[in-house]
Order: structure tokens, then C-alpha cells, then sequence
């Protein structure tokens, strides 16, 4: 590592937390539980989400301790289908849809646009209660013997085939769909109503026109899943006939309905932490990010596109042929926006004054893998590789590339990064810069040869396997042994920096967005008073000007 | 000196009304977001609908003449009344938010009573007719019968409609239709009885004046709410009841 640094923090010996924070405001487990303060529900969510990506995460190491052998030996076949399931739906609903969203976004939204608040805070905390029902009725579920149709309840499949708590795991979905349409509706309202005077669109952080983008999508996507969940359930229930294909009804139906909402999904997975790199990226290579505004739009042009390519989860169910071409075409042009942001992230760090720490190694993880991860999401946009490659290992690796090479290093870049302003204290560098680098080995070993698997043809969600699979299998257990690691040293040093990390002091990253220059932890109300924007984002002379310009305040009282 | 000052006391008081939320800096800000947000609430609700829509729009299409003589099963003279009734509700709905607007506390309560009343009247005639649903066995599920279908003369309604019988691999998919039927209305219903349990807490907070001070924004989201479930009844009428009565 490169022993070169923009890190500033005070001088620890007379440094202290400031007295008066959003901490410390009010004691109590009531005052948190009630809070209007949408800082204080970040950190809920922040801590309901750990908890729940912990099981998921225990749940992935199972699937991949089963996987180690070409049998099913570790548990029964079912018991697998459930474990994967658990798995799929844990991950997806309970932790990517509102991991960066709901904690970060939650967090730095208000601050970022200088308000004082979400616009309206108590369907925030609504939100989270949802979202805690939701995660109960998934533990529920688990407890009484969980559920096997996979994350994607695929008809007629969860509406007659199988004998497990669908309908607990739907209602589960449901609930916590609304937590999620709140969050986005709320992040929709505050970025149109409640911007600081001089706050113009164009001089937003990227991270909420990231934001933005995917609230559009959590606010019109995630009503259509509800009502697919609400027909399964009234079909498995009542026995309606709208899936039901002896009833004339047509299980593709349900696959449109359900893809309509969970293609969109993804991009609201990955779309607010592109968000969490552009900021990072700039940081951390001193310089505005190359082309903003195509950075900006093309955020809105994923969110838009996403509504438009949900077939291609469906190229071999039987869906006509023409339909098909049209939607891999559309699919493949998704990949236009996408390549924009990572090639003008490449461009910003060109000649940028780039420096190591950890939140920018995680970024840096995110690009390259991203990248991967996206173009791979090429060839199964080809409707010709899609026949040979869907159900095989190598969806399988596809979406964790983007999901987790993508999304989860986006969400600890972004979790290091603001940990000084969200808890005042910074985190140890050295070992967190180790994690990052264990993470990125790791989560390499792991995937990297399941592309190869579903090449060679191994079916996804099955609990054996051919034995000339073995190796690469092997190859892959051992990559999530090393990627648990890489997941369970945050945990621990975050937690240790809580009460010995050292203090941050209000910009320990001489970052420009409007969060940097407020105390940290902040104030309840955000700001003492609502700031006046006058500067573009990533305005590292602005900057320099205000620090220079405080100082010599500082010079002009002390003589 | 003093002019000045209550004037500027006065001001202050009038910029922060005691129902205006500290985030926000004006009243004017208040409004405009907590109203774009009902609207974009609104929106997801259309949504959520139109996933059934589209159920509609593709089956009715597949199952035409399963469509046709399944909707002749309906009764017209209970669905008019209840679109009359549920215009009424609108009605009477947007005169509570105008008398709250204008600051009458007894017209708004009576308002908001009358629109619970009809709102109460809808939910009650759609209760018997599906009753005469069940009664015909027409709820799908194990207990369906195709019998209306297969021998139209045996039956009241698709006699007078003059139905011919269908074919059995058709009129099996009458069930479709009314799958849809109990899902659409049954949705509607549900959003009827979440209005109309908040109309209950509104009748009780307006008769201690809470939206009579000249904040009305609850009640007037609260209409946009119910002239969108009424909005929806709109669409469904002519679509399950109306479209095809004379084929």
C-alpha cells in the first residue's frame, strides 16, 4: 500500500466527540425505537440488516460446505432446496434491496442535500417497522420448516406442488416490499421538495441521483410484485385460477408479473451503491467526477431501461421468438449506461491524485468486478449463450459478481468511508485495508470458477453433482472460507472502533458534499443552520477556499 | 420600536403554525411535499392495480366467449346502484374537503358521516352479490360449477341474456374470469374498508376540530385516496359488468 494519504484527522490529545450529537441527544431504547430522526434510523436499519445478512451469509456457507462433495451428504436434498431458498430470499429482500438505500441513503440524503430531515419522518420509521415485520415472518418461516421454491416462486410450482410456508415467506415479501416503496417514496419527495437554497439538480452528489434513480424503481416496481404475491397466495389459498394452467390460467403470467418488479430489483440493488463509488472515487483522486452529468443521467437511463428487459429471465419458457429479440436487444443496451459510469470513474482517476485507503480499495474491487460481472450479463443477453448458460452455474455466477462483487463492495466502501461521520471515530486502517484485500481474493476464489461450472453445463440449485465438477467446487468452498473471513473482520473492528477507534474530527477525508462539513456525528437537526449552496459538487478548490478562509478567522481572534 | 417588533412577532407566529413540522422551513414546503407524496403514493396503488389489469386485458382476450357469458352472470341492477352510491361517496367526500377548507366543522362531520355511510352501503349490496355468486357456486376454487355455462337454459341469468352453451374446454375458463372478478373487487373492497376505517378516526377527530384550524392537508389526502378507489371502481364496472351485456 501506498504510504500516501489525504486522511487528516485532529489532534487526538485534545480532540474530543462533540458533546451534543444525534447520539447523544436523547437516552434510552424508546427514544431510538420512536425516532422521527432519520440518522437514528439508518443506524436501526443498519444494525437489522447486519443481522439478517449474517444468517443469509451462514445459510451461503452451508450451500457451499454441501457443494464441497459431489453427494448430497451434509443434508437431504430438501433441506438444501430450503437452505438455498432462505438463502435467495434473505439476501435479496432483507439485505441488498435496502442495504445501501435504507442505512447510507437514509443517512446521508437529508445531509447531502442540506435538510434537515426526510421529508417525512414518520413514514420512515413506518418503513422500518415493515421492514422488522417482514424479517420476523422470514424467521418465522425458517423456524417452521422454511420454504423451497426458490426466491423466485415460480408457478405452478409454489402454488401446487410444494408443501412448505409459501404463504408465510409471501406475506413476508409483501410486508417488506412496502418498507421498501416507503423508503423510495420518501427519498423521491425529499430530493424534489426539501433541497437547501443553491442546491440545483446539477449540483447534487451522484450518490442521490444514484438514489433517485432507484427509488423511481422501488416506487413503481415493487407494487407489481405485491400484487403477483397476493394471486399466488389467493391461487394456493382459494384456489383462483389465474397461474393455473388446467384452469386455463397461464403460469408465464406470473413469471411477467414477478420479473417485472425483480428485474428492476437488481438495478435498485446496484444503483445506489454506484452512487456510494462515485463519491468515493472523486474523494480519493481529488478531483470532480469525469462527466457528471452523463454520470447522472445514465443512473435515470439504467432505471428506465430496467423496466424494459424483464423477459430476458424468461428467453426459454416458451415465449415467442420475436419478443425475445426485441428483449435482447433492449437488455444489451443497458450495458451502454453501465459502461459509462465505469468509464467515467476510469477517466476520473486519471491523472487524479489517487490515494489507498480502504474505502477506495473496495471501489476499486467494485469497478473490476462490476465490470465483470456486467459483461457477462452480455452473453446471457444473447439469446443464443443464454439457451446453453440459463439454470447453469453460470447465473449463478453472474449475479453474485454484481450483487456481491458489485453491491456488497460498494456497501463497505460506503460503510468505511462515512463510519467517521456516522460514529465520529475512525476505523483501524491497516486491518481494514487487509479485509478488503481477503474480501476481493476470496469472493474471486468463490465465483470465478462457478462461470466455468455452468460453462461446462453443472445445473444451478441442485444438491450433487457429476464428480469431474469436484475441483472446481472445492476451489470455490475454499474462496467462501476466505470471503467469510473477509465479511466477519468488519464486524469485529467496526464494533472495536466504536469506543477505541480515534477520533475523526468533522472532514478526516478533506471530502467536498455537504455532510463533510457539518460535526460529526451530526447534530439531530443536521444543520445549525440551513447552509446556502453556492459551489458545485466535487469542488475541491471550493474547499481549499473555505479551509483557508477559516483559518485566517482562526489566526484574526487568536491575535 | 414596538410596532415593529410585534409585527416581527407576529411574523414568526405566522410562519410556524403549530402543525407545521420542524424540518421544514415554510408551511408552503410542508404542503407541497407531504402532497407530492400522497400523489406518488397514488401512483404505486395504480400499479399495484394494473398488474390485474393486465391479467384482465390478456384473458379477456384468450377466453372471449368465457368472458362474455361469465359477465352476463353479473347483476347489473346491484352494480349501477353501487356506482351511483360510490360517486355519491366522491360527492360528498369533496364537500368534506371543501368544508374543512372553509373552516365548518358541522358540515364537514357530516360530510365525512355521510361518505362512511355510503362507503358502508357499497361494501353491504357487494356482500350480497357475492353472496349470489357463492350461492351459484361461482367462486372459483373445488366447488366451481360450470352449469350456468353448460346449460344456459337452466339458468335464470344466462337465459335472459339468451347465452348459447359453451363448449366445455371454454366455459372452463369462466373460472378465470371470475378468479379475476374476486380478485379486482375483492382488492377494491379491502381498500374500501381501509377507508372507511379511517374515515371512523376522522369523523372522531373532526368532531374535536382537528382539521377545522385551517390545516386540512389529512382530509384532503385522504380524498384524493377515496376519489382514487372510487377511480378504480370507474374502470371495473364497465369492465367486469357493462362490456359485453349485449353479446
Amino acid at each position: 500500500m501506498s504510504s500516501a494519504t489525504i486522511v487528516s484527522l485532529p489532534d487526538q490529545s485534545t480532540a474530543r466527540i462533540p458533546k451534543t450529537n444525534f447520539i447523544t441527544k436523547e437516552n434510552g431504547l424508546l427514544s431510538w425505537l420512536l425516532t422521527g430522526d432519520h440518522k437514528r434510523i439508518a443506524i436501526l436499519y443498519l444494525i437489522s440488516i447486519t443481522f439478517f445478512f449474517a444468517i443469509g451469509g451462514s445459510l451461503a456457507g452451508l450451500i457451499r460446505l454441501e457443494l464441497l462433495t459431489p453427494q448430497s451428504d451434509l443434508m437431504a436434498t430438501d433441506t438444501y432446496n430450503k437452505v438455498f431458498t432462505m438463502h435467495g430470499v434473505i439476501m435479496i429482500f432483507l439485505f441488498l434491496v435496502p442495504s445501501v438505500p435504507a442505512t447510507l441513503g437514509n443517512f446521508l440524503i437529508p445531509i447531502m442535500i442540506g435538510a434537515k430531515d426526510l421529508a417525512l419522518p414518520k413514514v420512515n420509521l413506518l418503513s422500518w417497522y415493515l421492514y422488522i415485520a417482514g424479517g420476523t415472518l422470514v424467521l418465522y418461516t425458517m423456524m417452521t420448516g422454511g420454504v423451497d421454491t426458490g426466491w423466485t416462486f415460480t408457478t405452478p410450482l409454489s402454488t401446487h406442488y410444494v408443501n412448505t410456508n409459501v404463504l408465510s415467506t409471501g406475506l413476508a415479501i409483501f410486508i417488506a416490499g412496502f418498507s421498501s416503496i416507503f423508503t423510495g417514496l420518501n427519498f423521491i419527495v425529499t430530493i424534489h421538495k426539501m433541497r437547501a437554497p443553491g442546491m440545483t439538480w446539477f449540483r447534487l452528489p451522484l450518490f442521490v441521483w444514484s438514489n433517485y434513480a432507484a427509488s423511481i424503481l422501488m416506487v413503481l416496481g415493487t407494487p407489481v410484485l405485491a400484487i403477483a404475491i397476493v394471486l399466488v397466495a389467493l391461487e394456493r389459498t382459494v384456489g383462483i385460477g389465474v397461474f393455473d394452467p388446467t384452469k386455463g390460467g397461464d403460469p408465464l403470467l406470473f413469471q411477467h408479473l414477478f420479473w417485472f418488479y425483480s428485474h428492476p430489483a437488481v438495478y435498485i440493488m446496484i444503483l445506489p451503491g454506484m452512487g456510494v463509488i462515485s463519491e468515493v472515487i472523486s474523494t480519493f483522486s481529488r478531483k470532480r467526477v469525469f462527466g457528471y452529468t452523463a454520470v447522472a443521467f445514465s443512473s435515470v437511463a439504467i432505471a428506465v431501461f430496467g423496466f424494459f428487459v424483464w423477459e430476458h429471465h424468461m428467453f426459454i419458457m416458451g415465449v415467442s421468438n420475436y419478443s425475445t429479440l426485441v428483449f435482447s436487444l433492449l437488455t444489451m443496451l443497458v450495458a451502454v449506461p453501465s459502461a459509462i459510469k465505469i468509464f467515467n470513474w476510469s477517466f476520473t482517476l486519471y491523472k487524479g491524485s489517487i490515494t489507498f485507503e480502504t474505502p477506495m480499495l473496495y471501489a476499486f474491487g467494485f469497478m473490476g468486478l462490476f465490470t465483470i460481472g456486467g459483461l457477462t450479463g452480455v452473453f446471457l443477453a444473447a439469446t443464443g449463450t443464454d439457451i446453453h448458460l440459463t439454470e447453469t452455474y453460470f447465473i449463478v455466477a453472474h449475479f453474485h459478481f454484481v450483487m456481491v462483487g458489485g453491491m456488497l463492495m460498494a456497501f463497505l466502501s460506503g460503510i468505511h468511508f462515512w463510519w467517521p461521520k456516522m460514529t465520529g471515530r475512525m476505523y483501524p486502517e491497516k486491518i481494514s485495508q487487509l479485509a478488503a484485500v481477503v474480501t476481493f481474493i476470496g469472493f474471486n476464489l468463490t465465483f470465478f470458477p462457478q462461470f466455468i461450472l455452468g460453462e461446462l453445463g453443472m445445473p444451478r440449485r441442485y444438491a450433487s453433482y457429476p464428480e469431474e465438477f469436484q475441483i472446481l467446487n472445492v476451489f470455490s468452498t475454499a474462496g467462501a472460507t476466505v470471503l467469510g473471513v473477509g465479511y466477519l473482520l468488519p464486524i469485529l473492528y467496526l464494533t472495536w472502533s466504536l469506543k477505541y477507534g480515534e477520533i475523526a474530527g468533522s472532514n478526516p477525508w478533506q471530502a467536498t458534499g455537504l455532510e463533510w462539513q457539518i460535526q460529526s456525528p451530526p447534530l439531530t437537526e443536521n444543520f445549525a443552520e440551513i447552509p446556502i449552496v453556492d459551489h458545485d459538487a466535487y469542488d475541491y478548490e471550493w474547499l481549499e477556499k473555505m479551509e483557508l478562509a477559516k483559518k485566517q478567522q482562526e489566526v484574526s481572534s487568536v491575535g | 420600536m414596538s410596532d415593529s417588533s410585534t409585527l416581527v412577532q407576529a411574523d414568526h407566529a405566522h410562519e410556524h403554525p403549530p402543525y407545521q413540522r420542524h424540518h421544514f422551513e415554510t408551511m408552503q414546503q410542508q404542503v407541497d411535499a407531504t402532497g407530492f407524496a400522497m400523489w406518488l403514493f397514488l401512483l404505486t396503488e395504480i400499479m399495484f392495480f394494473g398488474g390485474m389489469f393486465t391479467a384482465y386485458l390478456i384473458y379477456r382476450n384468450w377466453y372471449y366467449p368465457a368472458f362474455v357469458a361469465a359477465s352476463h352472470q353479473l347483476n347489473i341492477f346491484w352494480g349501477s346502484l353501487n356506482t351511483l352510491i360510490l360517486i355519491s361517496s366522491s360527492f360528498t367526500m369533496a364537500m368534506g374537503v371543501w368544508s374543512a377548507q372553509m373552516r365548518k366543522q358541522g358540515t364537514l362531520v357530516l360530510c365525512l358521516v355521510l361518505t362512511f355511510i355510503l362507503g358502508l352501503g357499497f361494501l353491504g349490496i357487494k356482500t350480497i352479490e357475492y353472496k349470489e355468486k357463492f350461492e351459484k357456486h361461482h367462486v372459483p376454487g373445488a366447488h366451481y360449477s360450470l352449469n350456468s355455462f353448460l346449460n344456459p337454459d337452466s339458468d335464470k341469468e344466462a337465459k335472459d341474456a339468451g347465452d348459447k352453451p359453451l363448449p366445455l374446454d371454454m366455459a372452463r375458463h369462466t373460472e378465470i374470469y371470475f378468479s379475476l372478478y374476486f380478485a379486482m373487487t375483492g382488492m377494491h373492497a379491502l381498500h374500501m374498508i381501509i377507508g372507511i376505517c379511517l374515515l371512523g378516526y376522522m369523523i372522531f377527530r373532526a368532531r374535536q376540530g382537528a382539521y377545522t384550524t385551517g390545516h386540512v392537508s389529512f382530509v384532503e389526502y385522504f380524498g384524493l385516496y377515496w376519489h382514487f378507489v372510487d377511480i378504480v371502481w370507474i374502470f371495473l364496472f364497465p369492465l367486469l359488468y357493462l362490456i359485453s351485456r349485449h353479446q
